[in-house]
């Protein structure tokens, strides 16, 4: 599969990731590489074959769900610690919302 | 006292023995470590205060004649996507410089409750991505066999500090080969266990669906010590498995005699080389050993490295989107809007690989594309599951090289990412499969250069698997220490 600059460009705005314009240029380059070379997939008949989405392996019947006590959590103080920029309670961003 | 060549049993028995105590043992680790680290820059970080306290633990606890533990002050480096509480955690990317977690990992957790002293962080691909460590924000590894050349990845920082002798053992993570690869360059032995063995709550998020926690040590009976510690069920992460954990080291009794063994002809076609070579011999002496060896076929294997990074990538692209600028640390100083936020915090945060992944992981996820890339690979996946199945059901084991070469030179491939991938091919089966798998050492090339042999055994079956690495191990004189 080859791909376009513009393709890059559209895909680096889904993904969020602001890029310049040598790394548009390289990773139109180095993307049509890789996908060129996973199109090799096509050649394998998975007709009727189901999508693994997880490892699966024979197992026990197990009780799955703990018992619900009551635990300390984080706390917001220590979960914002770590934030760019908080204040109230909150983590802050900029303006989402014009008055 | 040889802290380089310290191995567990030797550390457990003179502890009790009163030879030492765990605070001059650690003492002297962090001393021993700090002073080489330079030569390979394998830590990041230390975290003396807190190896410190560990070892005054072990040490109370001896004096009180209480058990201290079956990892009772042995010196451990810890990969720095592996979360500590209070102690900086990078994972190699500049996004993440400054971030302290607030909890610490169950497998940190674990190691510290059976009596280990974590001397401190140790350096990696950023957020696991690549097979080198050269995309580590904080500098590449050297190889501490030689300085020239790559410790491999993304573990890097954990195999080289073990081979170094500036850890007992470690950490590692492995969604494609990233503690077996490196094992294999430094000459260490390296354990990928079954998918869910073991917890990984507090791993920081590379692609769910592939990520393991496993240990590297210097030899067999070290990694299963490791390994035991910190396997088994664990609340905190659903996908980590409920089965027993057996006793590994009760596993290692000797006895190979009528193993079957297959070897995947698709894995020893191209190897015409020192690699092949003395894989080969590795295979002759399991033969010598007892084994009964099988040819034998996974013929999905060549499609594996292209189902590999479109699942690994997908993932990724999923699991890196919380890097946004909201939550984690670090946010670009001059966007104005919360769109520009995201875009500058994510394009000036993330090194080359990381955004090669997300880009690449966005597109086979996007609209038109999803069938026909990451529903594909999934389905191949699928199959490749199922070749090892099929092959479990004639041997027991499954023995492969582990890298086509051993260590190669810093920046000999950095610029191929194509070339780079298809590096992986012999280490992301296993992982695809979710099979136990581990590198252990076999030799050396003519110039030196250690080459590990893979081993691979069924769902679980990790005392299989030891058996047969810890008995390989002896018979070859493979140890490190």
């Amino acid at each position: 599969m080859k791909i376009s600059e513009s393709d890059v460009r559209y895909v680096a705005e889904l993904a969020h990731l602001e890029l310049t314009e040598e790394e548009v240029r390289r990773f139109t380059e180095e993307l049509s590489a890789v996908l060129a070379y996973m199109d090799k997939l096509n050649e394998l008949d998975t007709e009727g074959v189901e999508p693994m989405a997880q490892v699966l392996f024979e197992a026990e019947e197990t009780a799955t769900l703990r018992e619900d006590v009551e635990r300390e959590t984080l706390g917001s103080e220590t979960a914002l610690a770590n934030a760019p920029l908080a204040g109230a309670g909150y983590f802050k961003v900029p303006r989402v919302i014009e008055r | 006292m040889e802290i380089a060549r310290l191995d567990i049993d030797r550390i457990q028995e003179d502890l009790r023995r009163r030879r030492l105590s765990a605070t001059e043992l650690v003492t002297e680790a962090l001393r021993f470590a700090e002073r080489e680290n330079p030569k390979t820059n394998a830590y990041l970080h230390f975290c003396p205060e807190r190896a410190l306290a560990a070892a005054a633990r072990v040490d109370e606890r001896l004096a009180r004649g209480e058990d201290p533990g079956p990892l009772a002050g042995v010196p451990v480096a810890v990969k720095d996507v592996i979360l500590t509480r209070g102690v900086r955690t990078t994972c190699g990317s500049r996004l993440l410089a400054h971030y302290i977690p607030p909890y610490d990992a169950t497998a940190v957790t674990r190691l510290e409750a059976a009596g280990a002293a974590i001397l401190g962080k140790t350096n990696c691909d950023e957020f696991a991505m690549g097979s080198s460590n050269e995309n580590s924000a904080f500098g590449v590894v050297r190889n501490p066999v030689d300085p020239e050349r790559v410790p491999g990845g993304s573990s890097g920082g954990s195999a080289a500090a073990v081979a170094q002798g500036t850890a007992v053992a470690a950490l590692g993570s492995d969604t494609g080969g990233s503690i077996r690869q490196p094992a294999s360059f430094c000459g260490v032995v390296g354990v990928t266990p079954t998918y869910g063995r073991v917890s990984r709550y507090g791993l920081t998020a590379f692609a769910s669906s592939l990520d393991h926690i496993g240990p590297l040590a210097r030899n067999v009976r070290d990694a299963a010590r490791l390994l035991q510690a910190i396997a088994g069920r664990d609340p905190m992460d659903a996908t980590s498995a409920f089965a027993p954990v057996p006793d590994y080291l009760a596993a290692m009794d000797g006895k190979l005699d009528g193993v079957r063994i297959g070897l995947p002809k698709e894995y020893f076609r191209d190897l015409a080389s020192e690699t092949g070579r003395l894989v080969e011999a590795g295979v002759r002496l399991l033969e010598r050993l007892g084994c009964r060896l099988e040819q034998i076929s996974l013929p999905t294997t060549d499609y594996a490295v292209a189902c590999y990074y479109i699942i690994c990538t997908a993932e990724a692209s999923s699991n890196l989107a919380r890097y946004d600028g909201v939550r984690y640390t670090w946010r670009a100083p001059n966007a104005d809007t919360l769109a520009d936020m995201y875009r500058q915090t994510r394009g000036q945060g993330f090194g080359a690989e990381c955004k090669r992944r997300i880009m690449l992981g966005t597109y086979v996820l996007s609209a038109g594309y999803y069938d026909s890339y990451y529903l594909k690979a999934q389905k191949v996946r699928t199959l490749i599951a199922r070749d090892f199945e099929e092959a479990f059901r004639r041997v027991d084991a499954i023995v492969t090289p582990v890298s086509p070469f051993p260590a190669f030179k810093l920046g000999e491939k950095i610029n191929d990412p194509l070339e780079m991938y298809l590096s992986d091919i012999f280490t992301i089966t296993g992982d695809l499969a979710g099979i136990p798998c581990m590198s252990v050492p076999c030799g050396r090339t003519a110039q030196g250069l250690p080459v590990g042999m893979q081993i691979l055994t069924r769902h679980f079956d990790e005392p299989g698997m030891f058996r047969i690495a810890e008995a390989f191990e002896r018979a070859g004189g493979f140890a490190g220490n």
